[in-house]
């Protein structure tokens, strides 16, 4: 287990490199110039050449990607162009909100997909059925950008239960922060409760026709506990895999949702970036998404050993 | 102790509905081993899920018939009451252990739910109960073996564990659906050789569904043939293997090896296909495949009729006509053995 461990953790070295290659080749290769973004529009041609040597934008491509790449092995991001502090720190201080969404959306969508699930199928023979998969297809489906005014306009305006934007750090009290994540995290949580219920409604289907189910029938036992422990603990081994690559999902879909809730975070960190042109920032923000995505795969990996005994990672 | 009467279990599917079990009738006592064999879709399989209600249902569903256990008709009673049955009066195994439990919990943690599903003891206690039953079924080390997962056992053994979660709740029946099917046949001798030391222990009585004859001689007091979800024959070992006046039950006797035969006599096959559950043969179910088949076959369905103490067969044919035919279709044998 430990060596498994160590060898994903290893693998992840060439994935970043060829994430990092696509990175740098795209923010490259975008139109604009920094240099005339923070000079502003009547800058002089030398002041542009100059900043534009000073932040080492005139040397070839490839060589400003060694740079790079040296550097970011060495633990250093770099500085953004715009403010001039180090990468990392920018990306450490925006976490915080992210992750504060992220794991507010996460609840939601279990709290509310897997008793869903269990229900559903429990009345699998009635018509909650197609009207289950009818409503998972409709959350899974919905546009987040459009849901997310709804709500606004709905709980935000109309009736003002929750604030239409801002984000608050816990440390300033655990309600508050609470209160002020509602909202974009719900918006979040609908498309993955959409997927998730619906997985895990056919893992358990799958499984109540399995022979272990009828065993533990047979034993006399209720057909709730029946679902509740031996269908549904079947379930939840494929249904993983979706989940890992939900959270891993949550993190593109704060992109939107932060911009829309105005939330400091790392996506709105990103959209900023992008239309400063601040080239060490973007790239450091998605080298950063990358890695999350992949340790978390890793992590999904990992818990399959724990959810199913049958799976030995030697 | 355990009665069904007139059971039919009927399944709807797209095609139209399956008489899966089509009026059957039997009882059984105390101790005693009924075997019931037939081919693959004959309905014994259903008829076994159908006595612990384990069908799911819909699509199947019951338009008639009984299941009187001490006297209650298990289809009328409560969910609550006949999850009281199950498990705790009559107990199922399986046809594949492979696949019968859940791979993710357990051993022991499957056996101690079985045990507390019924009784209300403590945690150790019903550990302490399921190493007694582990060590009745006889797995070696049941203490270690407590905490292992299905995946770390063989079939066998698996069997085993299988036939301790059905023991869990002391039933007075156990229905085994094909248990041995899955196993090779060294390890089928020891589980058949379980069951009837369980049974000398605890009194069970037991309905073992199988379509080996072998079987069937080895622990059988009494024998239902199915064919086509109805019983066909009934009777006791030695009416079905060497009294038998029923076509199926010969044709099926005849498809097997027999140790005492000269190498001369062939095998014969049962010809066809077992007839459609859905859209049956008129007259007969059994008039197309059989090789005694006259006129009156396509017209008449013969019901039980006996043929004596105990031994009833549906068939046309008296004991005569049959004995008769028989002697025939052996002499036609040879001589197609010998051409």
């Amino acid at each position: 287990m430990l060596q498994y461990t160590i060898r994903r953790l290893l693998s992840i070295i060439p994935v970043m490199l060829v994430v990092s290659i696509i990175v740098f080749m795209i923010v490259h290769l975008t139109p604009g110039n920094p240099a005339y973004l923070i000079l502003g529009e009547d800058s002089s041609a030398e002041a542009v050449q100059q900043l534009e040597e000073q932040l080492g934008l005139d040397q070839p491509i490839v060589v400003q990607f060694f740079d790079w790449v040296t550097n970011v092995f060495k633990g250093d991001l770099g500085e953004s162009v715009y403010s001039s502090e180090p990468v990392l720190s920018i990306i450490l201080d925006r976490i915080g909100p992210t992750f504060s969404v992220m794991l507010i959306s996460m609840i939601f969508t279990l709290v509310i997909a897997i008793p869903i699930a269990i229900f559903v199928v429990w009345k699998r023979q009635t018509v909650l059925d197609p009207l289950f998969i009818s409503a998972s297809l409709l959350g899974a489906s919905i546009p987040e950008f459009w849901f997310a005014m709804l709500l606004v306009l709905g709980l935000g305006v109309s009736i003002p239960i929750f604030p239409v934007a801002g984000y608050i750090p816990i440390a300033e009290g655990f309600l508050l922060w609470l209160h002020h994540l509602i909202l974009p995290a719900f918006v979040l949580a609908t498309v993955e409760i959409g997927l998730i219920s619906r997985m895990l409604r056919d893992g358990m289907l799958e499984a109540v026709n399995q022979d272990y189910t009828k065993t533990a029938r047979a034993k006399g036992i209720k057909e709730s506990v029946v679902l509740m422990k031996h269908v549904f603990a079947n379930a939840l081994i494929p249904t993983t895999t979706v989940i890992g690559v939900t959270i891993a999902g949550l993190l593109g879909g704060t992109v939107i949702i932060e911009t829309i809730f105005t939330i400091p975070g790392i996506g709105q960190l990103l959209i900023d970036s992008i239309h400063r042109r601040d080239y060490p920032v973007i790239q450091g923000v998605v080298l950063f998404i990358a890695v999350i995505y992949v340790v978390i795969n890793l992590l999904v990996d990992l818990l399959y050993g724990l959810l199913d005994p049958r799976i030995r990672y030697d | 102790m355990l009665e069904i009467k007139n059971l039919k279990t009927y399944i709807d599917t797209e095609n139209g509905t399956v008489k899966a079990v089509d009026d059957v009738s039997f009882q059984i006592k105390a101790g005693e081993t009924i075997c019931i064999v037939g081919e693959s879709g004959s309905g014994k399989s259903v008829l076994a899920h159908s006595i612990m209600q384990l069908n799911p249902s819909p699509p199947a569903f019951h338009p008639e018939g009984e299941i009187l256990f001490e006297g209650k008709n298990l289809l009328d009673v409560s969910e609550k009451e006949l999850r009281r049955v199950r498990g705790n009066e009559i107990s199922m195994i399986f046809q594949d252990p492979m696949s019968s439990l859940n791979p993710v919990f357990r051993v022991g943690d499957q056996l101690i739910e079985a045990i507390r599903s019924h009784e209300k003891v403590s945690k150790k206690a019903a550990k302490k109960r399921a190493l007694e039953l582990l060590t009745d079924v006889g797995i070696p080390d049941p203490e270690r073996r407590l905490h292992d997962y299905p995946h770390q056992f063989s079939g066998g053994m698996r069997q085993r564990v299988l036939i301790a979660i059905a023991l869990a709740g002391r039933p007075k029946v156990l229905i085994a659906d094909e248990p041995t099917t899955a196993l090779d046949v060294t390890i089928q001798a020891q589980i058949l050789e379980l069951m009837r030391s369980i049974q000398k222990k605890y009194g069970t009585a037991i309905i073992l569904i199988t379509h080996d004859l072998g079987v069937v001689a080895q622990i059988a007091d009494r024998v239902l043939v199915m064919y086509s979800g109805r019983i066909v024959e009934k009777g006791s070992v030695s009416d079905i293997f060497y009294r038998s006046t029923m076509p199926y039950t010969w044709s099926l006797l005849r498809s097997l090896p027999r140790i005492d035969s000269d190498a001369s006599n062939r095998l014969i096959p049962i010809q066809g296909q077992p007839s459609n559950l859905i859209d049956r043969p008129k007259g007969c179910h059994f008039q197309p495949r059989c090789p005694f088949a006259t006129k009156a076959c396509l017209e008449i369905d013969p019901s039980l009729t006996e043929r004596g103490e105990g031994h009833w067969a549906a068939c046309i044919l008296s004991e005569e006509e049959f004995f008769n035919k028989k002697q025939e279709f052996e002499v036609n044998a040879q001589k197609g053995a010998v051409k």
